[in-house]
């Protein structure tokens, strides 16, 4: 009986503000959250770790939702998010005492992706969109083979999938109630889709550029407004806005951030973090 | 002397006695906190739109039934596939194969039993979903036939060494009367041993399906996780989602205590009960096949 209310007590318990208790010790540093974000985030903590060996960072991937609900229940220093954080997740925070902390850290684009034997190259942002509402099924529709189209996705704990969601299936519109359809494969890696992509001639998929290689097709996207403009992905036309689906990469601290946890998010908006950022297919904000 | 001896016996009583009473304990304790944590989902959702056939939890779309239908799908293709093989196996090992290639065999199904399921999934991911694409010409590979046929891949190894176990507990005299009768050997097997290891048997095909139902790792890479309501016979060659691989993929984002929470939990609560059902259905079997053949016997 002790120890069945122990348990419970445990349980209950958990979420109340255990990062007040570790705040001082911060000579390491968990990183956790995006996907899209990882092998940025583990390139980034590899060279600063040589650089002072006496930090010690480590970064584990999850999907943002995951990082931001870590991050809010102490468990991580700062959480990898490739969206922001939403109103729900603030005032969860907020009511545990905290004032999240928001930097902005990379530019990424989300390139929209088919096998190399499919003959479609372009799709208009409202094609896409009826794609992934299951409005167009074949891709004999948009000019291409006599071919079922398998669509994939990320698992919805991806920050991808909600940027895909809003900006791709509501094509931005607030107003929009528009899902993804029933049928879409929601795999729970990038290397799934990209794996996936590569050997499967019906299938079309997202991922973020910097994850794409070159055995998989990009496929030309464009807005609403100039329907017959064309535009891959690509780090000149992410920086510039002329591609459409690009966003920003953030990470989040619980508090302002102070002692390792403030010189690490300082030196990943320097210089040198920046070009590794570029290295790795994702666009610095030092240029904006 | 003695009596330390009796102290120790008592000692020893008591601890195996605590660790009996251990499992039950955690079996309630486990229970009682998937009820706590997953119960509030039948108050604070409508029971139409929790058995509605529409998964998006993000949205509020909260239909159960594609998942739970999905992972009955894949356990009871899985156990078709596997129940022949598996006893199939069974059988050779035991009444039919020479001693030197028991020997040999035995310790290749306990390796076999002994890989990780996530490296399954990757053999899956990397050769039977491309593979089944083509040979079935499907849109993809990535199915409920693929997870299904890796299922059996993974409960086969458990169904054959407890068949394998049950199957040698039949009296060697047994085998002997049926041969002196002048039955062949199959005759022998199909009409006499078989029958004499039935509860053994069917335990492990109960374990094997056990084993199915709660699979996840393996079954979350190759079935392509969409929550497509398994309604037709070729829905076997589309993707499915299953209630483990749900609550694996969602688990970790969802904020403690909302809806989603609830509904994951409940989740949790249908296949604890589906496993309890497949349990106690066997146990009943088993008694029940045990207590004829008493008769029998008498």
């Amino acid at each position: 009986m002790l120890i069945l209310f122990l348990l419970t007590g445990c349980v209950g318990r958990s979420h109340t503000r255990p990062g007040t208790l570790l705040q001082p010790a911060a000579v390491s540093i968990e990183n956790k959250g995006s996907d899209t974000m990882v092998n940025l985030a583990l390139a980034w903590a590899e060279r600063y770790q040589q650089v002072n060996p006496n930090a010690r960072i480590s970064v584990s991937g999850g999907g943002s939702g995951t990082g931001i609900t870590s991050l809010i229940s102490g468990t991580v220093d700062i959480a990898n998010a490739s969206r922001r954080i939403t109103e729900e997740e603030l005032a969860a925070a907020r009511q545990a005492g905290f004032d999240p902390q928001e930097f902005i850290i990379a530019r990424d684009a989300i390139a929209i992706i088919v096998n190399p034997r499919n003959l479609v190259s372009n799709l208009t942002l409202q094609q896409l969109s009826r794609i992934y509402r299951g409005e167009i099924n074949n891709w004999s529709e948009l000019g291409g083979e006599d071919r079922e189209i398998v669509r994939l996705s990320r698992e919805t704990n991806s920050g991808s999938h909600l940027f895909f969601l809003e900006s791709v299936v509501r094509m931005g519109e607030m107003d929009n109630n528009a899902i993804f359809s029933a049928s879409t494969l929601l795999l729970p890696s990038s290397e799934g889709i990209i794996a996936e992509v590569r050997d499967n001639p019906n299938a079309i998929g997202y991922d973020s550029l910097g994850y794409i290689t070159s055995d998989v097709k990009l496929v030309g996207i464009s807005s609403l407004e100039e329907p017959m403009n064309f535009i891959l992905p690509s780090l000149e036309t992410v920086s510039n806005h002329t591609y459409l689906l690009s966003r920003n990469l953030y990470m989040y601290t619980l508090d302002e951030p102070e002692g390792l946890v403030k010189t690490y998010l300082d030196w990943i908006m320097g210089p040198e973090a920046q070009e590794i950022a570029h290295k790795l297919g994702f666009m610095p904000v030092l240029n904006e | 002397m003695k009596a330390r001896e009796e102290k120790d016996g008592l000692v020893i009583n008591g601890v195996i006695r605590i660790s009996g009473y251990s499992s039950i304990l955690f079996v309630v304790l486990i229970l009682f906190f998937l009820l706590r944590e997953g119960l509030p989902a039948l108050t604070n959702i409508p029971l139409r739109s929790l058995f509605s056939i529409r998964w998006y939890p993000i949205e509020g779309y909260y239909g159960i039934l594609p998942l739970i239908f999905g992972s009955l799908l894949i356990t009871l293709a899985s156990t078709l596939i596997a129940l022949p093989f598996g006893i199939g196996t069974a059988v050779y090992l035991s009444e039919v194969a020479p001693p030197w290639l028991r020997d040999l065999l035995k310790p290749i199904v306990e390796i076999l039993a002994g890989i990780p399921s996530v490296v399954l999934g990757f053999i899956g991911i990397l050769v039977f979903a491309p593979l089944f694409r083509k040979m079935l010409n499907i849109p993809t590979g990535l199915t409920a036939f693929t997870g299904a046929i890796l299922l059996a891949f993974i409960s086969i190894p458990t169904i054959v060494s407890v068949a394998e176990d049950a199957l040698n507990t039949v009296p060697h005299s047994y085998r002997q009367a049926s041969l002196a009768l002048g039955a062949t050997q199959w005759q022998t097997i199909w009409d006499v041993t078989l029958p004499a290891a039935k509860t053994g048997v069917l335990t492990a095909v109960m374990l094997g399906v056990g084993r199915s139902l709660g699979e996840t790792m393996a079954v979350m890479m190759v079935t392509g996780n969409a929550p497509l309501m398994p309604l037709h016979l070729n829905s076997l060659f589309r993707p499915v989602r299953t209630m483990t691989a749900t609550i694996a993929s969602e688990m970790g984002e969802v904020a403690s205590g909302s809806l989603h929470y609830q509904v994951l939990f409940f989740i949790g609560i249908t296949l604890f009960l589906l496993s309890l059902v497949i349990n106690i259905t066997a146990s009943l079997v088993s008694t029940k096949a045990r207590q004829r053949s008493e008769r029998l016997l008498s």
